[in-house]
């Protein structure tokens, strides 16, 4: 199936001389959840307006289900639904109001039910008559995701959709993002809590600096570079290894009292078994043993310091 | 055409009038009849006449424009200028609409407020004064051709302003005193000759000359001037805005 969205070439130079987006080539698939990593200014927030029509790119084109972004802007537009990262609200419209004018604004024609539906799924209906102004910042976040659902759009992008705001709502947001799934809609959220992106997306790339450095599956990508730990709870106090050990990727941890072995999980061998004959044969003993895979920040992390 | 957006606009612009009724409609109407009580009333009445008209009357079109004019930069700039401002211009940049339709909605609905203010403002006159209006067709042509023409000026305005400051230099330092000298409260034949030269530079008097030709009959200007300049004034407003809109002037980075 071809991709519901294609960057390729892309590249966006600011006026002031910054290079946003150095040569982006990107391929979101129809019906995922793609989860864009990156630090501050890496260009994220670029790369989503220019998808969107907000920013011009330099040089590059971009398909959204095969209709060019700037001659078909129309076409494009129509299918994609954008919750920016900023809170930008109107204060002194109703919520009933502003999520209506959105579905107007792309040309929908008017649908109560529709809108009653996105409004109580993000659990705005009882406050369907209140003004903007009078919302906490958590719900304010949550009327601009349904403006961009008040259109039923294909696609959806959700920059930083869960900064500030409280576990309660984010759980709830990610429950009314996994329906979306279910239906069919893309997803592209880009976010700092990469435990966020673990959990919910099917793929992962990690934009630094302006270029994509990775482009990967969530899982494939944890298991690629997924180090496990396997953590030992001595029963004693060890000062040193014995030589006998040496040829293992051991540390001691805890002043003595842990021992810590880093293993890779593609290896045919991960020497656990080995290694736990050889400690009983070095007379180390251990009261408990607990196993860690490496997160997707510690990934991340890895990757753009290097 | 996404007609259907330029409606959402439109209401929505519409609806911020209504909201903000009393300063939209009420202010002006209120500053209208103080006009008319000070020049018209307590300085008029030592004025016999001027060129056949009592002065009361003769100052309606003149008054009419001058909250007019304001109004359409103040409206139109403030519509475009606030989301930039608060940043909801996203949805409108990402929305599948073409630039035609947003100046469609936002001038639409600018031009519209003017045009209502306008005849509320002639109304309010005819308690004073009485009004008689020889081309009414005339009149409204040049009351709409007006509203609209500087409804786009505000709209540029609106996109060029960076700050508060900007939104409303434009209005207070050039509109204000081009529509007081430009023949609101005077004709210009009144004027010393050599400033008569010097007022024929203001876009203005054209305007009012024509306003109030379809009034009274009485111009400074000949109509075919002064339909031609107003015209002109549009065009050039249409062209800078179908500029902004190529370019992403102070829209899209």
């Amino acid at each position: 199936m071809s991709p519901i969205i294609s960057v390729s070439g892309l590249s966006k130079v600011y006026a002031s001389g910054f290079t946003a987006l150095k040569t982006i080539n990107l391929d979101i698939n129809r019906g995922e959840i793609f989860a864009l990593l990156g630090p501050n200014g890496a260009g994220k927030t670029t790369l989503i307006s220019i998808i969107c029509g907000i920013t011009n790119p330099s040089i590059g084109q971009i398909l959204v289900d095969g209709h060019d972004i700037q001659r078909d802007y129309r076409a494009t537009r129509s299918l994609i639904g954008l919750v920016p990262q900023e809170l930008h609200t109107d204060a002194f419209e109703t919520v009933w109001a502003t999520v209506s004018f959105s579905r107007g604004l792309f040309g929908k024609p008017k649908n109560p039910a529709h809108i009653e539906k996105v409004l109580k799924d993000l659990s705005l209906w009882d406050k369907k008559d209140n003004k903007i102004v009078t919302l906490s910042g958590g719900m304010k976040r949550r009327v601009m995701i349904a403006k961009a659902l008040s259109h039923e759009p294909q696609i959806l992008f959700l920059d930083e959709p869960t900064a500030g705001v409280d576990v309660e709502l984010r759980k709830a947001m990610w429950d009314v993002v996994r329906t979306l799934r279910a239906s069919g809609v893309t997803i592209i959220l880009t976010t700092h809590y990469i435990e966020e992106a673990e959990e919910m997306a099917d793929r992962v790339g990690v934009i630094n600096r302006g270029e994509i450095i990775l482009v990967e599956e969530k899982t494939a990508l944890m298991q690629k570079l997924g180090k496990k730990r396997l953590k030992l709870h001595l029963q004693g106090k060890v000062d040193a290894l014995p030589s006998s050990l040496a040829a293992y990727n051991l540390d001691l941890a805890e002043s003595g009292k842990e021992l810590i072995y880093t293993y890779d999980t593609r290896s045919e061998h991960t020497g656990i078994t080995s290694l736990l004959g050889d400690l009983r044969a070095a007379g180390i003993r251990f009261s408990d043993l607990d196993t860690t895979q490496s997160s997707l920040e510690e990934i991340f992390v890895s990757l753009v310091r290097a | 055409m996404n007609l259907g957006a330029v409606k959402a606009i439109y209401r929505f612009e519409m609806a911020r009038t209504w909201r903000t009724l009393l300063q939209s409609i009420v202010s002006p109407v209120v500053s209208t009849s103080l006009y008319f009580v000070v020049f018209g009333a307590a300085i008029g009445s030592r004025i016999t006449q001027v060129e056949g008209v009592s002065y009361g009357t003769f100052i309606v079109p003149g008054l009419v424009m001058l909250s007019v004019l304001t109004q359409s930069i103040t409206n139109a700039s403030f519509g475009i200028y606030f989301p930039k401002f608060i940043g909801t211009i996203y949805e409108i940049l990402s929305a599948p609409v073409s630039y035609f339709e947003i100046v469609l909605g936002y001038v639409g609905a600018a031009a519209t407020k003017s045009i209502i203010l306008g005849l509320i403002i002639l109304a309010t006159a005819g308690l004073f004064v009485p009004l008689h209006i020889h081309h009414p067709v005339w009149m409204l042509t040049f009351l709409v051709l007006t509203s609209v023409t500087f409804s786009l000026f505000g709209f540029i305005i609106g996109i060029w302003a960076d700050g508060f400051e900007k939104l409303q230099m434009i209005p207070m330092l050039i509109i204000t005193p081009l529509t007081f000298l430009g023949g609101s409260f005077y004709s210009i034949s009144m004027l010393p000759p050599n400033w008569q030269t010097v007022a024929l530079f203001n876009p203005v008097v054209y305007l009012i000359s024509g306003f109030r030709w379809s009034f009274y009959e009485i111009a400074d200007v000949s109509l075919s001037v002064s339909m031609g300049m107003t015209v002109s004034f549009l065009v050039i407003c249409m062209t800078v805005v179908w500029w902004i809109f190529r370019t992403g002037y102070r829209l899209k980075s």
